[in-house]
């Protein structure tokens, strides 16, 4: 797993040491540049000069809690990404996490691809070109005007939730999305299925855009989620 | 404290203590205004006799002289339950009249005053006590015209008597009554004292005396007994968690623990280790999933997700569950159907969604078919019917009903209630994975919502039900409304 641009500059702002350290070791090895900062006041004033393209908060620390921190970074205009990282992972927790101005809520304990992959579309978001109008990846089309999809000269077939599921993956391809990335994101829905249901679509989707071709497009990332992108990189 | 001294702390006493003083202050003031105008009034008689007397003995002092006078005040000396005269010589020397001794100086002065006297055929040496008026006639000669005060005294003594046993009457009969009322009271309340310490020492089971009477404190008693009875009920819930968690969460740990630790103990190669460490976090995650179901449970029994309520239609949640769980359905060899109608809710969307998914779960886990009561004629209408499971919305009343039916073996009536506490995992499925905690939630999400969870018999298979109370309002206006059915095979 690389970072999609060895310059993405990352700002930790996390009161544990231990996970601080952790987060800063492991972001650093996949090719970040991951600045820490351990407590509120001192991640307010490193957020606010630094140029950072995503922070991950805390929601818990001490001196300033991490949603005040964002509520106030945004009073100032300073639209970086933020993730929130919190101990309490329920519903409204989330909802008032994003409310202050959080970009995306991930509740511990989270693993590290989970955290990766969301921080990767975060910067995306921040960084990219605006919402388009067509995807394309290798020979595969999405239009997401006419919701037509063809791969290659191939007229594709597909349900509307599949389409939504395919527009997703093609909006980051090139990037991981989890399945709770996929569960949040294409049916809105934020709890935890005790069973594989999203892999069965991805199965369904894939039967439709792989199957009977030579180079598959849709890929299963172990221990991560999936992943579509054009050839081997 | 004393047995006395708590009687007069309570509130019974002291309150009659109060009324006890305020009754009393009232009697005296009625009696003091009593007497004080009796006083007034037999002043004013006494008065109004002595002057008439004085006017009439002038009189005839003025018209018969000092020999007139004498005769007259003698002559009306000696009548029974006469008035007091005296007439004295300029010198001061008693010359008539039936008054003996008298407070010295009172002669001297001219008009009304109040003086001891003792009456001249009195033999004993008492004082008594008169008004009298003294007037100087003509020569020098005075003449005292006055009235014993004896009837104004026996009448004051009368009335300090009554006043004094209405009151001794009034603080005995109060206080005894005080003391009664406060006795009854701290009994129960002592009663009460007792079982909530006996409750407090950790016997939860204890309840308080409720009396048939039905005043406040029953009904105090009675409230509180309902909270014992909630409190009970959760202490038994947290205890019953607790001591599942200790048993399904330490089992999952325990293969944790010996998985690493075998992976340490054998040298392996990197692919065995890297297997080892893959297997560790998945169990972990199972972990985790664990945990949040309990931590949602518990926070949906504690009613902390109120918060987070809106308005929703149940029949997109089941389309949208539906939805999600129809390509695994089908994966299993089964076939997921929705069945809606326009069921308007008010509650937390998300958990209501999940309390369905997790019924859906189920379902396709569980609600399978027996292999013995297929019919053996592959492709016939039964085989695909009991491969059904049917997602319903619908209106009952003003209940909302989320029902999720399957045509597997059902759960056994005996068992039902059991299937819903947590971590309970029927026989028939512990060979699946699954945490035991999927009815538990859905049962405790349908209870946040002030419904239940219903588990009946599909004849044959499990027909487990979210039954919601529409919110209020809205089941009359949709009365008024066609249903809209709509129908949608998967």
């Amino acid at each position: 797993m690389t970072a999609t641009d060895p310059q993405m500059r990352l700002l930790i702002i996390e009161d544990d040491r231990e996970s601080a350290d952790y987060l800063v070791k492991a972001f650093r090895e996949v090719g970040y540049v991951a600045d820490l900062a351990s407590d509120g006041e001192e991640g307010l004033a490193l957020a606010d000069s630094g140029d950072y393209d995503v922070l991950v908060i805390d929601r818990m620390l001490p001196k300033r809690d991490g949603l005040s921190l964002i509520g106030t970074l945004r009073e100032k205009g300073n639209r970086t990404p933020a993730l929130i990282l919190s101990a309490l992972g329920q519903v409204d927790d989330r909802i008032k996490g994003l409310r202050a101005g959080g970009d995306d809520y991930l509740p511990k304990p989270y693993s590290f691809a989970e955290l990766l992959a969301r921080v990767e579309v975060l910067s995306r978001r921040h960084g990219g070109p605006a919402e388009e109008t067509a995807y394309r990846v290798g020979d595969l089309e999405l239009d997401r005007l006419s919701h037509r999809v063809a791969r290659g000269k191939d007229e594709l077939t597909l349900q509307p939730r599949e389409f939504r599921l395919l527009e997703y993956l093609m909006k980051h391809a090139g990037q991981v999305v989890t399945r709770t990335m996929l569960l949040e994101n294409v049916w809105d829905y934020h709890f935890d299925p005790q069973t594989n249901v999203i892999d069965v679509h991805i199965s369904r989707l894939r039967s439709k855009i792989d199957k009977g071709f030579e180079r598959p497009l849709l890929h299963t990332i172990r221990g991560a989620g999936y992943m579509i992108r054009d050839g081997i990189r | 404290m004393t047995a006395f001294g708590k009687l007069i702390r309570t509130t019974a006493f002291r309150l009659t203590l109060a009324y006890l003083f305020l009754f009393a202050l009232f009697a005296a003031s009625l009696l003091g205004y009593f007497a004080w105008n009796t006083r007034r009034m037999i002043t004013e008689q006494i008065t109004t006799t002595v002057n008439a007397e004085v006017g009439v003995i002038s009189d005839i002092f003025g018209r018969r002289g000092l020999h007139g006078l004498i005769q007259t005040i003698e002559n009306r000396a000696l009548r029974p339950g006469a008035n007091l005269y005296l007439v004295t010589t300029p010198e001061g020397r008693a010359i008539a009249g039936n008054v003996g001794s008298l407070a010295p100086g009172v002669m001297a002065t001219s008009g009304w005053s109040e003086t001891a006297y003792r009456r001249l055929d009195e033999q004993d040496n008492t004082d008594h006590r008169a008004l009298v008026h003294v007037t100087e006639l003509d020569n020098g000669f005075r003449l005292l015209v006055g009235r014993d005060l004896e009837e104004r005294r026996r009448l004051f003594g009368i009335v300090a008597k009554a006043a004094q046993w209405s009151l001794l009457v009034v603080i005995v009969l109060g206080l005894g009554g005080g003391i009664f009322v406060a006795r009854r009271v701290l009994r129960r309340i002592d009663a009460m004292t007792g079982t909530t310490q006996r409750i407090m020492a950790g016997d939860l089971s204890g309840r308080l005396p409720v009396g048939r009477s039905g005043d406040e404190l029953d009904r105090l008693a009675e409230n509180l007994n309902a909270m014992l009875e909630r409190i009970e009920a959760l202490m038994m819930g947290l205890k019953e968690v607790s001591d599942n968690i200790a048993h399904d969460l330490k089992t999952p740990l325990t293969r944790l623990r010996n998985r690493a630790e075998e992976a340490l103990a054998k040298s392996g190669s990197e692919a065995e280790y890297r297997c080892a460490l893959e297997r560790t976090i998945e169990e972990s995650d199972g972990l985790i999933r664990t945990f949040n179901a309990l931590l949602m449970i518990a926070r949906a029994e504690s009613g902390q997700a109120r918060g987070n309520m809106d308005d929703f239609d149940g029949a997109d949640v089941a389309n949208g569950i539906q939805e999600l769980y129809e390509p695994l359905a089908e994966d299993d060899g089964m076939t997921l159907r929705v069945k809606t109608e326009s069921t308007p809710l008010h509650g937390n969307r998300e958990l209501i969604s999940q309390a369905l998914a997790n019924l859906v779960e189920n379902a396709i886990k569980y609600g399978k078919p027996l292999a013995a009561v297929q019919p053996l004629s592959a492709g016939s209408a039964a085989a695909a019917n009991s491969k059904e499971i049917l997602i319903e919305a619908r209106r009952d009343g003003d209940q909302v009903l989320l029902s999720v039916t399957d045509h597997g073996p059902g759960i056994p009536a005996s068992d039902r209630k059991h299937a819903v506490e947590r971590f309970v995992r029927l026989e028939a499925s512990r060979t699946q994975p699954g945490s035991g905690l999927g009815l538990s939630l859905a049962s405790a999400v349908a209870t946040l919502h002030g419904g239940e969870l219903r588990l009946d018999d599909a004849h044959p298979g499990l027909s487990a039900t979210l039954a919601i109370p529409a919110p209020a309002g809205v089941s009359d206006r949709l009365a008024a409304q066609t249903p809209d059915v709509s129908q949608k095979a998967a």
